[in-house]
């Protein structure tokens, strides 16, 4: 067993996963935050394919006024999670299809409004509870101390049950999401499916802030699907490869917030970051390489033959 | 409730700040930019706390925080139009970023969140007559520069094809356009606080375009519902001392626009009719 004061990492894999997982605490870290990178990566690549980011954010953000209110009531603080987190997706869903006629402005006032809303309540929420204030912290930036073997199991079960969602709604949901006139042309209900898509986003949303942290959720969700969705088009790779980054950025995560002094928030959303825009200059250097390498395509090959 | 001195500078900060957001927000959700506009105000958490950690005034911080990035996501789309999944990475790793200067300025002995609290929150009864003053030239100069550009910005932002043909200089009418976003997150923080910034934003544009398909009509109403809301909301909160100011202005804002969404639903489409 190695003591908790010698925490760091070597260059040594193994000798790392053993000291990893040589607490139950960091055990529970490490399975909560996978089974949270498989959700949040599956439903990221279809929230970032839909441009669904913002309701996204906003989604993650009324996991504030849900912990914030269940704390002043007395309830537990998933509940208060799941609800609030439920209610503003179908807001938003319900209001973007009635202001569907109007185009994109219309839709992200709402959504803005409905967040700004929340954060509202949540900040009304704690003040109401005096006394708190020191605490808003972990709300809004998580914390992967303190996660009980309970939790990890109620995470799995809502994973499970979102993964099952999108099992069976996949593929009316891709055709839908990719083109949706064509899709409702051919009878694919669009607009129910969208709002069931918040519905399972804002679900996904509430059990992963309770990980990361409010503010965070967001990095999970969107660098990993945004960066798959960089390096490939097709679908079945796009989703195993967010699946496999967002489990990668998690477990770095959790092991430098380990060895070091500062938060595990900052980690993964470092992480990444870094994997994105790694993939977006690789692709920048692909579309269109630097000068030196274009002046010699930019030749005539006959020419460039000539002059060898 | 005006013989209180901090209810004062709480109202002539606040009511600049206002007229700034609804004239700025009524571009905003035009151009369909909230999104832009909540990682900016966001980012104002990020300098905020940066400035803090190093010693120097948060404002300086949050200015330079905000109006960077917004030239910075300017930057990263076509006609400084960026895309979302973009802007989503950038300000996820921008908040990391202020989780770690707050990890930083709490290590060196800065205090309990406190000023987390006031960045993230606003802190508009907290305002000395000076920073008021200051909160008010800054909201009448956005004011003074959204008027300015309003009849070119508007072209660009309903057209940008047509409007580049004519010789309108799109791309940096969209630049200047995320920098001046980027103030008005900056000056809207110290009043309503980065998280609550986006309802002033948005809720008072998104009304006053359900009203009125008029541009320009829509642009005076969109900033006087923001002062209104300002207004009640502070009213609200001296009436009501547990109900924060912020989460007051907020609630007032955002229930205008319910309400006149409720009154408009049957209408057909205000911005469809005014392209």
């Amino acid at each position: 067993m190695h003591s908790v004061v010698a925490a760091h990492l070597s260059l040594d894999p193994a000798f790392d996963f053993d000291q990893l997982t040589a607490f139950p605490f960091l055990v529970n870290a490490l399975e909560a935050g996978t089974i949270v990178a498989v959700m949040a990566g599956v439903v990221g690549w279809f929230m970032t394919l839909r441009r669904e980011s913002f309701a996204g954010h906003s989604l993650s953000l009324m996991a504030f006024p849900g912990a914030t209110g269940a704390l002043l009531v007395g309830l537990p603080a998933a509940l208060g999670y799941f609800a609030f987190c439920g209610a503003g997706a179908l807001v938003i869903g319900a209001a973007a299809g009635a202001g569907g006629a109007r185009g994109r402005g219309e839709e992200s006032a709402v959504t803005g409004a409905v967040q700004a809303l929340g954060l509202a309540c949540g900040f009304l929420f704690l003040s109401l509870y005096r006394g708190v204030l020191a605490s808003y912290e972990s709300v809004l930036f998580g914390s992967y101390l303190g996660i009980t073997s309970g939790q990890v199991l109620a995470l799995a079960g809502v994973a499970a049950g979102s993964l099952a969602f999108f099992a069976v709604v996949g593929r009316p949901l891709l055709f839908a999401s990719v083109d949706g006139a064509v899709a409702g042309a051919s009878g694919v209900p669009t607009r129910g499916l969208g709002v069931a898509f918040l519905l399972a986003l804002g679900l996904a949303v509430a059990a992963t802030a309770q990980i990361t942290g409010v503010l965070l959720v967001f990095a999970l969700l969107v660098a990993p699907a945004a960066t798959a969705q960089l390096v490939t088009p097709r679908v079945g790779v796009g989703l195993a490869l967010g699946v496999a980054l967002g489990i990668v950025t998690v477990w770095l995560g959790v092991a430098l917030a380990y060895a070091t002094d500062y938060p595990i928030g900052f980690f993964i959303t470092t992480v990444a970051t870094s994997f994105y825009v790694l993939a977006r200059a690789a692709r920048a250097l692909v579309a269109r390489p630097p000068a030196w390498r274009r002046r010699r395509v930019a030749h005539p090959p006959s020419e460039g033959a000539a002059a060898a | 409730m005006l013989a209180h001195e901090f209810i004062r500078n709480a109202l002539l900060a606040g009511t600049f700040t206002a007229l700034a957001c609804g004239l700025v927000g009524y571009f905003v959700v035009l151009r369909a930019q909230v999104f832009a506009g909540d990682a900016l105000s966001h980012v104002a958490f990020t300098g905020a706390l940066a400035a803090a950690a190093a010693g120097v005034d948060t404002r300086i911080g949050l200015f330079a925080g905000t109006v960077l990035l917004g030239v910075v996501i300017a930057g990263l789309g076509e006609r400084a139009r960026p895309d979302d999944v973009a802007i989503g990475v950038v300000f996820a790793w921008i908040l990391g970023l202020g989780l770690f200067f707050l990890g930083l300025y709490a290590a060196n002995g800065g205090g309990n969140g406190l000023l987390g609290a006031r960045a993230l929150f606003g802190s508009i009864f907290g305002l000395s007559p000076s920073d008021a003053r200051l909160a008010a030239a800054i909201g009448l100069g956005v004011v003074a520069t959204c008027l300015l550009v309003a009849r070119p910005l508007l072209f660009s932002s309903l057209d940008p094809a047509i409007a580049a043909a004519r010789g309108v200089p799109v791309r940096g009418l969209g630049v200047l356009f995320l920098a001046l976003l980027g103030v008005v997150a900056a000056e809207a923080t110290q009043a309503v606080g980065a998280l609550l910034l986006l309802g002033l934003l948005a809720a008072p544009a998104g009304a006053a375009m359900r009203i009125t398909p008029n541009p320009y009509r829509a642009l005076a109403l969109s900033a006087a519902l923001a002062v209104l809301a300002t207004w009640a909301g502070l009213a609200l909160s001296y009436a009501v001392p547990t109900v924060p100011p912020s989460s007051a202005v907020i609630a007032v804002a955002v229930g205008g626009y319910g309400l006149t969404w409720l009154l408009t639903v049957r209408r057909p489409g205000a911005i469809s009719a005014a392209t």
